[in-house]
């Protein structure tokens, strides 16, 4: 029997055009606009261009920058797979919770975890015994603590609504549960696997505060030194020709990460129905692996906690109090409460941008256009919505300033102009996190919707977007994190009368005396707690939209 | 055809509403004032010109000192806006070089600030000195006491076996205060600063990526966790030390200071430069200048400028402090901390 052929509506076009119509002209607005300026300005100034880039010292900033980001997101991924199939295939009390907790480090401010981590691992600290303090792993660790929960939450989303009767069949064919989990559960994942490794490949290759502080100024990246070339030296030169040479890098990545997707696209199918049980002895080891994981990463957040019970009063909430105030000696503009309120005004505004954007580009990334072409169009423009993630915030950040100055586009000092740049950064993590989901539903499943007379708006509703939602729920909470916690776009654009929380705890740590400091860590943790319960509460959300499936 | 007419219409409207804002009638509602991150007042201070000129001042900060020159000068044919505060003289001599500033110094000046004007060439008709504070190595009192050592005095003493590993400082490629010690060592030694620094590494300086860092992890001061009784940071820390009984466990070695001064000036361009001017005045009348200290831990340049209490007892600043002139610094920034960088953190 030959299959149903059904005719392409006007409707399902206005679709396409609309979902990658948008996201390319707010890309092109607010990423490649201010990027093309920045470069443009480097590359009309006279001076060498070939000789910059082999400098040794720029040969050994590209290969610290690979091998930190390389090996970083390696990690992330081996530590994160048990972690993300003991909170998202298994089912106990306090798993929501633990949830929660997984994403605080990837909120908290890198100024404070670095310092937290010095606190550790300098001679004479806890962890000074280790001799890590100013070294290349102290970087390592820094990083996978900060990313951890990227791979936890994308693959666990997936994880999650994957089908488990697949895996059961095997088992019940006879098959070990290593032998499962290698050949039918890893090939499955494979492409949100790939997904979160890419994106963590990306943080890390532009991460800047941590690798400053815990590398002790000896290991910088091409962030590092691209930041140096523009802030102090002004030379746009040479920092345009590293942006060129980490666009290309991430490029590289790009492709290669979409040629590892690609490949496992046969096996894709998600189910309905949440694919999560109750622990069995066969758990043990990721249960283990988790654990140990689970207090490591705990490890840094305690010292953080404790010191913020300290202060010159002796032990106890003195520094939760000063909060209200404007600190020792009127250390900032406003007070801490409401420097949470703008940054909780700000994420949110972000997370909207970005999850109205990210689905509308996923809903056309999801359709498999039937020329090579237009696969290839779609493949291209996959790549492009993950750029930003892979460019230096200091090209983008003056870029803003050089480009975004004349009307229609005078935003430059436009408050509008923080959300946007913290939902460019969180829009890539919408994208991955939803798109391998509906990347996985039965076509036939909107075909025979189509079939039955539904208008494409409804095929939409019905098949896309209720599948869609606990990974777009997942993703927002995600978002929102991003946008909480970001820092380097944030303090490049943030105006002085409506800072945000990352901002002021910036502010305070860099004053002397001692509350000031002891009241930037009790800021960052009241950060992190307002985060944790953020996701709780979105968790909450997404165990009440499973009756509407 | 219907729709071209009014959007040619439109368009129209748009061009003449451009066209007409050039020429401004009367004095602005607003001014735009940039800084850089540290900018702070107390609430009510910047009305203060408000009420005296019926314009109200928005403040836009613009990153570090470095970063708010060279926002600046990327930004030249469309200025950021009307005023600029915080440029320093580490960074003067690039802002007057291209060229974003316009003539203007306030004439409220007299002789006791002329010090702090800059050269001719260099700033001295373009930025008007607000405020400075001197970088120095901080000690730790106690630590020195109860290890029974006498207290370093002068940067040679840094290099004398008995304070090896006591010494910590902020990098000078990351940090403001960090190359501010640089600059101080590069006065002091003349060509002779990389084998200075070659003995300082020898005697075991430890470098940390920015000023917090340093100060709060590896210095042993009573707000600090670490355990090296020696710090680059400013004159202005130790007050924020002294304890409620009055004791006083840091204080700054006023042998080893550079002094960082910071200007203001009218911005390039602006379409007031008349009232750009009053704000810079306004800036070095004694309502901010009197506010200063408290909210951005510098000391006021305007003679006339009273000092909150406390700050004469604990806040000393050096009487010759090392100087190195904005022009060299501006000619040398990038080899220096090329070298300094090759040196201190290979």
């Amino acid at each position: 029997m030959t299959p149903v052929r059904v005719r392409r509506r006007p409707g399902s076009i206005l679709w396409m055009a609309l979902g990658v119509g948008v996201p390319l002209a707010f890309l092109a607005v607010f990423f490649a606009l201010p990027v093309a300026g920045m470069l443009g300005r480097g590359l009309i100034a006279d001076g060498p261009f070939i000789e910059v880039l082999l400098r040794p010292r720029t040969l050994r900033l590209i290969g610290l920058t690979l091998a930190q980001a390389a090996i970083a997101s390696v990690v992330c991924v081996l530590v994160g797979l048990p972690i993300a199939h003991v909170l998202y295939r298994l089912r106990f009390r306090g798993r929501g919770v633990m949830r929660a907790l997984v994403i605080v480090p990837f909120v908290l401010p890198t100024v404070v975890v670095g310092v937290a981590f010095r606190t550790l691992l300098r001679e004479g600290g806890i962890l000074g015994f280790l001799g890590l303090d100013a070294t290349f792993p102290a970087i390592l660790l820094a990083l996978v603590f900060f990313n951890i929960a990227v791979v936890v939450r994308t693959v666990g989303g997936t994880w999650e609504g994957m089908d488990r009767r697949q895996e059961d069949a095997a088992r019940v064919l006879g098959a070990s549960p290593r032998r499962v989990f290698l050949t039918i559960t890893v090939p499955r994942l494979a492409p949100s696997i790939v997904a979160a490794a890419s994106i963590v490949f990306l943080f890390c290759s532009t991460a800047f505060g941590v690798v400053l502080v815990l590398g002790g100024t000896r290991f910088g990246t091409i962030e590092t030194e691209i930041w140096l070339l523009t802030t102090q030296f002004l030379d746009l030169r040479a920092a345009s020709v590293l942006s060129i040479a980490q666009l290309v890098v991430v490029t590289a990545l790009l492709l290669v990460a979409a040629r590892a997707r690609g490949r496992s696209t046969a096996q894709r199918r998600v189910g309905a129905v949440l694919s999560a049980r109750a622990p069995r002895r066969g758990d043990m080891l990721p249960i283990l692996a988790t654990a140990v994981t689970a207090l490591l990463l705990a490890l840094p957040i305690v010292a953080l906690l404790l010191r913020s019970l300290q202060s010159s009063e002796g032990w106890g909430l003195h520094n939760y109090i000063a909060l209200g105030t404007t600190g020792a000696r009127n250390a900032l503009a406003v007070t801490v409460w409401e420097a949470l309120g703008n940054s909780l005004t700000i994420a949110i505004l972000a997370t909207v941008i970005a999850v109205f954007i990210g689905l509308l580009a996923c809903l056309a990334l999801s359709r498999t256009p039937r020329t090579a072409r237009g696969r290839r169009a779609l493949e291209f423009f996959d790549g492009a919505l993950m750029l930003p993630l892979g460019v230096s915030a200091v090209t983008v950040g003056f870029g803003f300033l050089i480009t975004l100055n004349q009307p229609p586009l005078d935003l430059r000092s436009s408050f509008i102009l923080v959300p946007v740049a913290q939902a460019l950064v969180a829009l890539p993590l919408v994208v991955r996190t939803v798109l391998p989901v509906l990347r996985g539903i039965d076509p036939r499943l909107r075909e025979s919707a189509a079939v039955l007379g539904s208008a494409p708006w409804r095929v939409l509703r019905d098949v896309d977007l209720a599948i869609a939602a606990r990974p777009v729920l997942a993703a927002s909470g995600l978002a929102f994190a991003v946008a909480l916690g970001e820092f380097g776009a944030t303090t490049f654009l943030s105006r002085p009368d409506r800072p945000t929380l990352p901002v002021v705890i910036y502010r305070l740590i860099g004053l002397p005396g001692g509350d000031n400091f002891g009241m930037a860590i009790a800021a960052a943790v009241v950060l992190a707690a307002v985060t944790v319960l953020v996701i709780a509460l979105v968790e909450r959300l997404r165990v009440g939209t499973i009756g509407a499936f | 055809m219907q729709k071209i007419i009014p959007v040619a219409l439109a368009a129209t409207l748009l061009l003449a509403g451009c066209a007409s804002a050039p020429t401004p009638e009367g004095p602005p509602s607003k001014l735009v004032l940039v800084t850089h991150d540290s900018f702070n007042l107390s609430e009510g201070t910047l009305a203060q010109f408000t009420e005296q000129t019926g314009i109200e001042v928005e403040v836009q900060a613009a990153g570090d000192a470095g970063e708010l020159v060279n926002k600046l000068v990327l930004t030249k044919g469309s200025p950021l806006g009307d005023v600029v505060f915080g440029i320093d003289n580490t960074f003067a001599s690039r802002a007057v070089n291209e060229g974003v500033l316009e003539d203007y110094v306030s004439g409220d000046l007299t002789d006791a600030e002329s010090q702090y004007l800059l050269p001719a060439d260099q700033g001295g008709e373009q930025l008007t000195p607000i405020d400075n504070g001197d970088v120095c190595i901080n000690v730790d009192h106690e630590w020195f006491a109860s290890a029974g050592l006498e207290e370093p005095v002068t940067l040679d003493d840094l290099l004398k076996p008995e304070y090896k590993n006591l010494l910590v400082a902020p990098a000078a490629n990351s940090s403001s205060p960090g190359l501010a010690f640089l600059l101080a060592t590069i006065a002091a030694k003349g060509d002779g600063w990389q084998d200075y620094w070659q003995a300082l590494v020898d005697n075991g300086v430890k470098i940390d990526a920015g000023w917090s860092d340093a100060y709060y992890v590896d210095f042993s001061g009573p707000s600090s966790e670490g355990d090296r009784p020696l710090v680059v940071s400013y004159a202005s820390s130790p007050p924020f030390e002294v304890q409620e009984d009055g004791t006083v466990p840091t204080g700054a070695l006023l042998d080893t200071c550079f002094r960082q001064t910071e200007y203001a000036g009218v911005i390039a361009g602006t379409k007031y430069p008349k009232e750009a001017g009053q704000l810079v005045d306004f800036l070095f009348s004694t309502v901010v200048q009197n506010d200063i200290p408290e909210n951005m831990y510098v000391f006021p340049v305007n003679a006339a400028a009273t000092l909150p209490e406390g700050w004469s007892d604990y806040a000393k600043i050096a009487d010759d402090p090392f100087v190195v002139s904005p022009a060299e610094i501006d000619a040398n920034r990038e080899q220096w901390l090329t070298e300094w960088a090759a040196i201190a953190t290979p």
